[in-house]
């Protein structure tokens, strides 16, 4: 009994950084998990890979001026990050090019731009930590601004869940019926740099879209619906959290790729066992009925 | 002019600045059932879709009377059937027009799911996965969900694609159903027999209106053979269409439409 005390729940009571570390991923498992399942229904997973990049100018001229602070990169990186979405958006809905293209297109150029805003000052330590972020070094302001994410995230998925859903099952039927298509792409987009920006003080710009998309990857295996889908993968959201903090904790792992790793361990077991799954779909041949 | 549910005023539609319509004058009278016809590329989808509003024209307008609702069952949907959703999840964008973005679905409502499904021959697969189903139940899925619509003005365009002959049958009957609450139907149909069986009056389409009015009329084999020697291709060098070349057809039209609602473009056919 001790033995289990001691390594799941000692850690998070005994330290006060373990304690906001796991609240701060806790949270943001409930935000970024369901919009990351609506980024891979509507084939758009690699785009959040892309946003989390085109974050990074913004997140660097807010440490160019302010230096290591958390509201500025924050606010830097979300300008940054909306630019991106609402130009590649743009692009895309209103000329021929599609999604994917002029994604690529605009992460690229402000990827570059924020390598080079880094790289006139600062050293390659800063560099790294804006790249990797640090669960382990969560503020009160930091937890707060994961906190009002969140429930921006919530509320708007509450409100727009039916034109969300449309807009993927049947854009063209939307848009027979409603003019809210186009603001709800946007709406979305919004929500998808949200979350990328709060998660990227904790995990990096680089592994915050790993919280994003390998819960939601990992839920595809489970189910035929999207409010399940949803459900688990927040669901496997906090587990991959609690697990990667603590597999950090006791072998002094950094914890962002802790965090991610374990949810990558979800993804391949559901791949294998999921009852979409591999072995359920090839390997085992079921019975069949009649009609 | 009063009972216009539709009105075509000198409309071109197209792309690329060619027109796939090209100047139609006309009306649709409010409950009438108009087939469609023509041959590939005569710009019936893209009339559709003028109508609907998901291809702005090019020049001229389409105009709606007002109040009036229209339903669209398009040629290619763009249904994602890769989608974790169950039949009843697209069915139920039907109703949309009564419930909107947040208006809570009812009980009620969801029987009308069901007697929807019922009514297109689809009952007991409101929970069937949608990747499931087969090409022609899929129709039926979306034309069930064109029944939920209720609308004024409902819009098929080739509904009876890869449906079975029995299943035509019934999806005919909806259509007559429709006609007879007064509700203005348009549908896209290739084969002219069912055509001169079911509707009532037809539009016969070669980017231009060949001819349009009642069916039998309309469907004349020498109308038949005009809409057959128009030219489908897109010519690159095509000269640019002067707004003056047409003006005096537009007046010839409005003397026609002023007494007699369709026969927007008997003239200029050739």
């Amino acid at each position: 009994m001790d033995m289990l005390y001691g390594l799941f729940i000692a850690p998070f009571a005994d330290f006060g950084f373990m304690q906001r570390a796991l609240i701060g991923s806790l949270m943001l498992s409930l935000g970024a998990c369901p919009v990351g399942v609506f980024l891979m229904l509507r084939r758009m997973s690699l785009s959040g890979d892309a946003m989390a990049h085109a974050i990074l100018p913004g997140a660097a001229a807010g440490f160019l001026l302010y230096g290591l602070e958390i509201l500025p990169m924050t606010i830097g990186g979300l300008i940054a990050g909306i630019i991106v979405a609402l130009g590649a958006g743009a692009v895309s809905r209103f000329t021929i090019q599609r999604e994917d293209a002029s994604m690529a297109a605009f992460y690229l150029i402000s990827l570059a731009i924020g390598v080079l805003m880094v790289s006139i000052r600062g050293s390659s330590v800063d560099l790294m930590h804006v790249l990797f972020g640090t669960v382990l070094a969560l503020n009160n302001e930091a937890l707060t601004l994961i906190g009002g994410i969140v429930v921006v995230t919530l509320v708007s998925l509450a409100i727009f869940w039916r034109a969300l859903v449309a807009e993927c099952l049947d854009p063209l039927f939307l848009r027979s019926v409603s003019r809210l298509g186009s603001p709800v792409h946007f709406i979305f987009l919004g929500l998808v740099v949200l979350n990328l920006v709060g998660g990227f003080q904790a995990l990096g710009t680089l592994l915050s879209v790993g919280l994003m998309m390998l819960p939601a990857a990992a839920a595809r295996f489970w189910t035929a619906r999207v409010e399940p889908m949803c459900v688990l993968a927040v669901l496997i959201g906090f587990a991959s959290c609690i697990a990667g903090l603590l597999l950090s904790y006791h072998a002094s792992l950094p914890s962002g790729p802790a965090i991610i790793l374990s949810a990558g361990v979800v993804y391949f077991a559901s791949i294998l066992f999921g009852t979409r799954g591999i072995l359920r779909a090839r390997i085992i041949h079921h019975r069949h009925r009649t009609a | 002019m009063t009972n216009a549910c539709l009105t075509f005023r000198d409309l071109t539609l197209g792309y690329n600045s060619h027109p796939a319509i090209h100047h139609l004058n006309g009306t649709i009278r409010k409950g009438s059932l108009t087939a469609v016809v023509g041959a590939n590329g005569s710009g019936k989808s893209t009339l559709m879709k003028g109508i609907v509003g998901v291809l702005k024209p090019m020049a001229g307008a389409v105009i709606r009377a007002p109040g009036v609702r229209a339903a669209y069952l398009p040629q290619q949907s763009e249904l994602d059937r890769s989608f974790p959703a169950r039949v009843v999840d697209p069915v139920s964008l039907g109703l949309w027009p009564r419930r909107g973005l947040l208006g809570r679905h009812t009980r009620e409502d969801r029987d009308s799911v069901s007697q929807a499904l019922m009514a297109v021959g689809l009952g007991g697969f409101e929970k069937r996965p949608i990747d499931t189903l087969s090409g022609g139940q899929l129709q039926r899925t979306l034309f069930a969900r064109v029944l939920l619509q209720d609308a004024d003005l409902i819009l098929l365009d080739e509904p009876f694609n890869a449906v079975d002959s029995k299943t035509v049958g019934d999806l005919i009957a909806l259509i007559k159903r429709w006609h007879g609450e007064e509700r203005t139907v348009m549908v896209v149909v290739h084969d002219l027999d069912l055509v001169r069986r079911n509707f009532p009056e037809t539009l016969l389409l070669a980017r231009q209106p060949v001819a349009w009015g009642e069916t039998r009329e309309t469907l004349k084999p020498e109308n038949l053979l005009r809409a057959r020697r128009f030219h489908e291709a897109w010519e690159e060098n095509a000269p640019w269409c002067e707004p003056d070349s047409h003006d005096h057809d537009h007046h010839d039209h409005d003397h026609v439409h002023g007494h007699d609602h369709h026969h927007g473009a008997g003239p200029r056919a050739a």
